[in-house]
């Protein structure tokens, strides 16, 4: 069963976990990104350094802010399905 | 550089153009009521919906953009696949849910599901007509760089043809054929980029490369006194527009002027074009001294782009890894090309001439952002230049949810649940994809094959080295790519016209098969003013167009989205003076910013009042301010609504 359209009090308490899931998950990856933001402009030479594999800090990061969006993506479905399955 | 057609890519994309034109033919025989040619009944699978995401989102500013400024510029193109796709991560945590739950057929029917107001709809059904346009430019821009190489059309023909196809597919289908264009288009454009990144990694890296479309001849580096007292050579004087410039001219024994550029203690080879434009228009172009073309007589530019030091002192590499790729470059030289533009008088003709010159970069300063003209002083605290890439970072993290094309797909897919697992389908390909695009650009920036005067041109390129087949189906996916993209734009912006502004701001009393009528005529014209933007931007990089049609969706629309679900005070003045204040504050400053001063207008940069090419850290909090302080100036008159009603 879905929730579309549904005001029951369960369907509004799942809608209210789901936004304060979701709302969670987007602070944590507004941390990342913001921390990538930041970290260029204070202390731009730094992204030089070879960190993993000989890659260095700014290509490390960057696939890591791509990864990250992908993990909390599935990690926010999947908490949002199994609320609703319940 | 002059472009030759091949027929194996004609072949191959009259085959794909085909396909996707006899799809659209069939399946917009669905699409009979507004209902399904807006929206597609609701109905599409959310892999399908997820998949046609990617197709959306990945236009031709990802591919042919995101490609040509990493293969200039190094990383700096990369900073744009990472904005890219964390700004979905916005649309899938705030944005996505509520917008399936408020709407119907377009953005400002969820703005407008609380108050039934004219002027919600009104300014929200402009600001999608402003973003779809300004996303279409680029667009357009990079159809028309597409078929040059493919087809061997000039850039207008490209542009043309492109939107005679898509007002085609548009006014003849609707959303369930603009969909499964998408889904096709998107699976074959990641599908095929994978390929031809595991093609990079196999060749691996070589001080010589040799694409399968030319021969590659390595650029000439002399000492600083070559020409003094050389046999054969005259040293022109230093005068007129070069004088002061770090040139050396000399007139060789053909006849043929030379122009080398000094690099500390040498002399390196340039390419210059010359081009001068007579009373009656006619323009004549000059490629090293020589009329430019193919025949005896003529010459054309030579292609560039390759490593000049290896580590270790290697000439090649052979095939490598991913990581090994990336950390191999990161110790190498590579020869990267800056440009000069000057303005000569002869025979009282003016006559430009572009200098294009060698820049010999070590790797881990090309790795990093700070390299492309945009964010040149990132590396050296130059505040401006820190404020305009804090300034993109943001504009691109918050434009993507605000993009009307992104949104109308909420309501394609059934309920919540779909719109979660296609926007995670979405994000898994589309991030798969800008993963791949560090090894294009970077690929194509050691491959030899680049065009020093076109940065769209990068990926096809590419692939034209690795043979003619690889480079027709990567063209062709990419026109489809164009086809998908700018169907998707011009829905949305039929939809705002016929949908939000005739039917809802304006009360036409239309049927529900005239409505798709109206809808369909929109889609006519803004595919004839797409047409006419995409040859007046020709010159400029398509993936900084996409940034500014970015910076516009952000500042407009994304504050009264969030503050519509977040802030129970927010009003419908409050929503309406917000979007347009943010619309016209983006669109004015980018208008006014030195970098469409010198690429739009060809005025100095330094003449523009606004420096920053980047206005979203200033216009998207411009946005928020400007809907708090009117809706709380308008409560009173919201609380008496309330009230009588």
């Amino acid at each position: 069963m879905t929730h579309e359209n549904d005001e029951s009090p369960q369907a509004v308490q799942h809608d209210d976990r789901n936004r304060r899931t979701a709302l969670l998950l987007f602070v944590v990856y507004l941390a990342m990104y913001g921390g990538f933001m930041a970290w260029n402009v204070i202390s731009p030479a730094s992204m030089a350094t070879p960190v993993l594999l000989g890659m260095n800090l700014a290509i490390v990061y960057g696939f890591a802010l791509i990864v990250a969006a992908l993990l909390l993506a599935i990690a926010y479905v999947v908490l949002a399905n199994r609320g609703q399955a319940q | 550089m002059i472009y030759t057609g091949s027929s194996t890519a004609i072949a191959i994309f009259i085959a794909f153009v085909s396909i996707v034109i006899g799809l659209s033919l069939f399946l917009g025989r669905k699409a009979k009521s507004a209902q399904g040619y807006y929206a597609a009944h609701g109905q599409i699978h959310w892999f399908v919906n997820g998949v046609a995401f990617a197709g959306d989102y990945l236009s031709a500013a990802s591919f042919l953009g995101i490609c040509g400024m990493i293969a200039f510029f190094g990383y700096d193109g990369f900073l744009y696949s990472i904005g890219y796709l964390a700004g979905w991560i916005v649309a899938l945590f705030v944005v996505a849910e509520p917008i399936k739950k408020l709407g119907r057929f377009t953005f400002a029917d969820a703005l407008d599901s609380k108050f039934g107001s004219r002027g919600i709809k009104l300014s929200a059904a402009i600001s999608t007509m402003v973003v779809s346009i300004f996303y279409l430019i680029p667009q357009m821009v990079g159809a028309g760089a597409l078929v040059k190489p493919l087809l061997g059309f000039s850039h207008l023909q490209g542009v043309v043809l492109v939107g005679v196809v898509v007002i085609f597919i548009v006014a003849t289908a609707g959303m369930v054929s603009t969909t499964w264009v998408q889904f096709i288009k998107g699976s074959l454009l990641v599908f095929f980029c994978a390929i031809l990144t595991m093609l990079i990694l196999n060749r691996g890296i070589s001080t010589t490369p040799a694409p399968k479309n030319g021969t590659f001849a390595a650029w000439k580096v002399l000492p600083l006194n070559h020409f003094e007292g050389k046999a054969g050579y005259t040293l022109l004087a230093e005068e007129g527009p070069w004088k002061g410039l770090p040139y050396v001219r000399v007139k060789n024994d053909k006849g043929l002027v030379e122009i080398w550029r000094k690099t500390g203690d040498t002399l390196t080879e340039t390419q210059f074009v010359e081009t001068a434009i007579d009373a009656d228009g006619k323009k004549t172009v000059f490629v090293n001294g020589l009329p430019q073309g193919l025949g005896a007589g003529q010459t054309d530019l030579r292609p560039v782009g390759n490593v000049t030091k290896l580590p270790g002192g290697k000439t090649e590499t052979g095939p490598l890894g991913p990581a090994e790729f990336l950390s191999t470059l990161q110790q190498s030289e590579i020869l990267l090309w800056g440009s000069d533009k000057l303005v000569d008088k002869r025979d009282g003709k003016a006559v430009t001439i572009d200098v294009y010159f060698q820049k010999p970069t070590t790797g881990d300063k090309v790795l990093v952002p700070g390299a492309s003209p945009t964010f040149a002083g990132l590396q050296q605290s130059d505040p401006i230049k820190k404020l305009d890439f804090l300034s993109l970072m943001l504009a691109l993290f918050c434009g993507t949810a605000s993009l009307p094309h992104i949104l109308i797909r909420y309501y394609t897919v059934k309920d919540a649940s779909a719109v979660r697992k296609s926007t995670v389908i979405g994000i898994g390909s589309i991030g798969f994809f800008y993963v791949l695009t560090l090894f294009l650009g970077l690929g194509a920036m050691t491959g030899g094959t680049l065009d020093v005067t076109n940065t769209n041109m990068a990926a096809p390129l590419l692939a034209k080295g690795f043979g003619e087949l690889p480079f027709a189906i990567i063209s062709a996916i990419a026109f489809t790519t164009v086809l998908g993209t700018v169907s998707g734009l011009i829905m949305a912006a039929s939809g705002a016209v016929a949908h939000d502004m005739l039917t809802n701001v304006f009360k036409v009393d239309l049927s529900d098969h005239n409505k798709v009528r109206a809808g369909k005529l929109v889609a006519v014209l803004v595919g004839i003013v797409a047409m006419i933007l995409g040859v007046v931007f020709e010159k400029m990089n398509v993936n900084f167009l996409v940034g500014w049609a970015f910076n516009v969706a952000a500042s407009a629309n994304l504050p009264s989205l969030i503050m519509l679900l977040f802030w129970k005070k927010t009003t419908k003045q409050g929503i309406t003076t917000a979007i347009i204040v943010g619309m016209l504050s983006s669109l004015g400053w980018i208008l006014l910013s030195g970098q469409t001063y010198k690429s739009v207008y060809g005025l100095d940069a330094a003449l523009a009042p606004f420096q920053m090419s980047q206005p979203a850290i200033f216009t998207i909090p411009l946005g928020f301010l400007t809907l708090v302080v009117v809706s709380l100036l308008t409560q009173k008159r919201a609380a008496a609504r309330e009230a009588l009603t």
